[in-house]
């Protein structure tokens, strides 16, 4: 089997003396839709807060295609503090920190939680940035107009993508502007725009009704198909993550409790336990 | 080589400077620890202060004769606090929602004000300050002279930190204001008054630029209208120093800094950096520990 | 649309052209040493200043305050290098004629200058561009403030003269070169904010953290706008020497800087057209049509009141105020002038004269009832 997409090996999250994630190591493997779920303060956010290098974890390593992009291990003082179940094998790997940037650049992209637009930019400016990573002219190049192929391209590109999430017709609008569903949309469109391997979603449903959360499954199944994308989100909507995941990692105190497709994970005693009082299909 | 009065002389006005500073400071720590402003406007406001000491005794002394300096010194305190609640007031408070630039923007503008009005009225020319009779004698301490002055600003400011500390540490205010500091909008949804806290915080900030005010002029014995801006932006350097928002931080910031200071005024070569010193200084600790000496960790939500 | 396109581009070779025609006008009549000159020269080049400034502070969300330095390393780098060689030894008289013994033409110079004022700014922004905003206002602050402490200093006095005043170098002598070197200037730095790192840096003034997001490198691109926008500011001090004929470095203070961020906020933050007409109001104003606040006016017997003194920098800093509390967009906000506003704008106003002679009542919505 080819390497995963992404690999969380030991990730340990810790501040000050809470372990936000514990030992965490899990896989999304090519063209799959995981999700990450668990009860509130599991640490979901840490989670994926280390994945998108926002955090650098206190221990462990994480890989992109097999190639590692973020790996720390406590020395010195942080040794002695360290509370992470797997204080006997700390990563040997020499310590690496990519910034959120250069994890863009390597083919993650991500959405956030609280719609993060640029909010005073129109529509289509939006994903236009999006594209800025890839631009090979330089600055004065640019500057001066040289570069008026890629510009054709990337605008050309842009506009393609606001075609297939349906928001061609809006691209002139403010982002700011529109309703709520379609900001998500078009936050998801910017990061595809990233041309990613994976993307990340950060309860891309939160705020949604009904009727639109059932869209947004339809549109995520879509885009995995016509991006040749693997994907993994954070929910809290049960319906969404039991319909459109391939496998589910649960989460509780930071510790990883179960893993595998829906079907086992909904039967998991472990789970239900963690769950107690809350409905299975809210 | 210089003997040990020298220093001894040096290093004592550099404690008067270092508390002046310390006066102004406090003023700017603890605007910026509630509202996370830079009141550019502190300085100038402490130069207007030195202002109404000057227009008050002089309009006075004609039906008060040697009273005007208390009634002047009263009124210094009273018109400077209204002053300062009055730019939160107008010059603030409208854009508590607003992007931190304007606010900043805004504080350059009353900055900018102050200074024009103050030209105007006075001309544009520095005005001698008046006398206060005591502070100004010399005393003898072994073989060093100094003026009563120099001895009593490092006493009163020591005096009016360790008071505030207590109020902060101690009153209902000071726990409400200390809330406020630490989170803006948890504080008001807990039924603080967040408006009256602000005020409050002004008033305590502008009296101390107040009481500055009268030492530091006396120190100096003169006012101009530009002559509130660096004194302003070296206790903020102080405040940033000693870790913003914490009030001893402050104190102990502008010490260090005023003594510096006065050494290398004291030294023919180098005194034309004095002020550069200070800067550099900013530049280094922020790069450095960029939360000062004594300053919490400020982090940003994703 | 095609249409309005080339009716734009009709009406802006117009503007430009009749602006042209002006200047060559003013500059061979008597006019050129009146103030309408004066203060179209200094608008020009405040033009520039506020425009680079407003790269920064407006279109990549950078609150710096170290205008008046980038200004004055280009100011000074100008005066050295341009000095003629004979005059040396008049300007520098305390240090022999100083160590520069050259003069360079005046266009290299002031790319030199530019690049002076760029070099400083690589330096001194890698550490701080790291800082957050007001952090970054008061750091960028106290270089300025540094660097005009190192320029006066003694030691440094065969190369800048110490605290002396530097003159005697290269001036213009068209009213139209200031208007052509800033014209090029700012039309480069329009050309950039329309390129795609213009549009990185607004994705960075929108949202720092979503902008990292998207792959952009906040360091390089900061770095960037913080070196181009010096880059101008030392051209803008460097044609600000030539127009005052004196390059001191006592004039280059805090004060400065404040003056021209308050044209960015009266012009529009984040507005090009506006900083542009920013400049122009403000010289106009406080050159002026605004000197007359000044001088104590008396009316047959009647004594003006409140004139006088200083009266003029009060209005300006009470109308300042009133815009930074009352209308945040400046003149422009973040729009920029286009000719097919003005001609809405005139197509509106010939409906609504046309409707008052027809008798006709405009209701919102352009929807006539009878």
């Amino acid at each position: 089997m080819s390497e995963p997409v992404l690999k969380l090996e030991n990730v340990t999250m810790q501040f000050g003396g809470v372990v936000a994630v514990d030992d965490l190591s899990m896989e999304v493997r090519q063209g799959e839709i995981v999700a990450l779920i668990g009860p509130n303060g599991a640490g979901k956010t840490t989670a994926f807060n280390v994945v998108t290098g926002v955090y650098a974890p206190t221990n462990g390593c994480l890989y992109l295609d097999g190639k590692p992009y973020l790996c720390e291990h406590p020395a010195g003082k942080a040794k002695k503090t360290y509370l992470g179940s797997d204080a006997d094998k700390f990563v040997r790997h020499p310590t690496l920190r990519k910034t959120p940037d250069q994890i863009t650049n390597m083919g993650l992209a991500r959405t956030f939680q609280n719609i993060r637009l640029f909010g005073k930019l129109t529509v289509f400016e939006n994903v236009l940035i999006a594209k800025h990573m890839h631009a090979r002219g330089g600055f004065l190049a640019a500057t001066f107009h040289l570069n008026g192929r890629e510009e054709a391209r990337m605008r050309r590109e842009a506009m393609e993508l606001l075609e297939i999430v349906g928001l061609a017709e809006l691209k002139d609008e403010t982002a700011a502007n529109l309703p709520y569903g379609q900001q998500r949309r078009l936050e998801i469109a910017r990061a595809l725009a990233t041309d990613p391997r994976l993307l990340i979603l950060d309860e891309p449903a939160a705020g949604m009704n009904p009727q639109e959360t059932v869209e947004l499954t339809e549109f995520i199944r879509e885009i995995r198909e016509q991006f040749d994308l693997s994907i993994l989100l954070i929910e809290h909507h049960m319906n969404l993550v039991m319909d459109i995941s391939d496998r589910i990692y649960v989460l509780e105190f930071g510790k990883l409790i179960a893993e595998g497709i829906p079907v086992e994970v909904q039967a998991d005693e472990r789970v239900i336990e963690a769950y107690l009082g809350v409905d299975l299909d809210a | 080589m210089h003997d040990f009065t020298y220093y001894a002389q040096i290093l004592i006005s550099g404690l008067t400077i270092g508390s002046l500073y310390a006066l102004i400071a406090i003023g700017y720590t603890m605007v910026y620890g509630i509202l996370r402003l830079i009141n550019f406007a502190h300085g100038d406001m402490f130069m207007v202060a030195g202002f109404i000491m000057i227009y008050i005794t002089s309009w006075s002394s004609s039906f008060l004769g040697a009273g005007s300096i208390v009634v002047g010194l009263i009124l210094t305190l009273i018109l400077t606090v209204i002053l300062g609640v009055m730019i939160e007031k107008v010059a603030y408070k409208p854009l508590r929602s607003a992007p931190r630039m304007s606010v900043m923007i805004s504080a350059i503008g009353v900055s900018y004000l102050l200074q024009n009005l103050s030209t105007y009225v006075t001309g544009g020319l520095a005005q001698s300050y008046p006398n206060i009779p005591w502070l100004r004698t010399e005393i003898q301490i072994g073989s060093i002279t100094v003026r009563r002055l120099a001895i009593l600003t490092p006493v009163l400011t020591i005096l009016l930190v360790i008071a505030l500390v207590l109020l902060i540490k101690h009153t209902k205010m000071g726990m409400a204001m200390r809330a406020v500091a630490k989170d803006f909008d948890t504080a008001q949804l807990m039924g603080i008054r967040i408006d009256r806290i602000i005020s409050f915080t002004f008033v305590i900030g502008s009296f101390l630029a107040a009481v500055g005010s009268i030492l530091y002029f006396s120190y100096i014995g003169q006012v101009s209208p530009t002559i509130g801006a660096m004194p302003g932006l070296k206790s903020f350097v102080a405040a940033v120093f000693g870790g913003i928002g914490s009030v001893p931080g402050a104190v102990i910031g502008s010490y260090i800094i005023g003594i510096c200071e006065t050494f290398i005024k004291s030294n023919q070569n180098i005194s034309i950096f004095s002020n550069a010193f200070t800067f550099a200084l900013l530049i280094i600790i922020l790069l450095i520990k960029p939360n000062g000496l004594f300053g919490e960790k400020l982090k940003e939500k994703v | 649309m095609k249409n309005n396109k080339k009716r734009n581009l009709l009406c802006s070779l117009l503007l430009a052209a009749a602006l042209v025609a002006l200047l060559l006008y003013i500059d061979n009549s008597p006019l050129k040493s009146s103030m309408l000159s004066t203060v179209l020269q200094k608008g020009a080049i405040y033009a520039l200043l506020v425009v680079s400034m407003n790269l920064l502070n407006g279109f990549t969300g950078l609150f710096s305050l170290g205008q008046a330095g980038f200004m004055l390393l280009g100011a000074y780098t100008y005066a050295i290098l341009t000095i003629p060689v004979a005059q040396r030894i008049n300007v520098y008289q305390y240090f022999d004629g100083g160590i520069v013994q050259f003069q360079m033409p005046q266009i290299p110079a002031l790319i030199l200058a530019g690049l002076v004022a760029a070099v400083f700014a690589a330096l001194i922004g890698a550490p701080v561009l790291r800082l957050k905003s007001d952090y970054l206002a008061i750091a960028t602050l106290g270089f300025a403030e540094i660097l005009r402490a190192v320029i006066q200093w003694e030691k440094l006095g065969p190369l800048t003269n110490a605290s002396n005043i530097l003159r005697k170098f290269t001036g213009y002598n068209s009213i139209l070169f200031p208007f052509i070197v800033s014209g090029i200037c700012i039309a480069i730095i329009v050309l950039l904010i329309n390129s795609t790192y213009g549009r990185a840096f607004k994705a960075i003034r929108e949202d720092e953290i979503a902008a990292e997001a998207m792959g952009i490198n906040l360091m390089k691109h900061k770095m960037l706008s913080f070196c181009t926008s010096s880059f101008f500011a030392g051209i803008g001090g460097a044609l600000l020497a030539m127009f005052q004929f004196n390059a001191h470095a006592k004039n280059f203070t805090t004060a400065m800087t404040y003056e021209i961020l308050l044209i960015v906020v009266i012009g529009g933050i984040g507005s090009i057209t506006g900083s542009i007409l920013g400049s122009f109001l403000y010289v106009a104003c406080s050159e002026w049509w605004l000197r007359f606040l000044d001088n104590p006016t008396v009316i047959g017997t009647f004594k003006v009141p409140l004139l006088g003194h200083g009266f003029r920098m009060v209005v300006f800093s009470v109308v300042i105020m009133v815009i930074v509390l009352f209308y945040r967009q400046g003149l422009m906000g973040t729009r920029e002038f286009s000719w097919d506003a003005v001609f809405a704008f005139f197509g509106k106003l010939g409906r609504f004269f046309r409707n008052l002679f027809t008798g006709k009542k405009a209701v919102k919505g352009g929807v006539v009832h009878e």
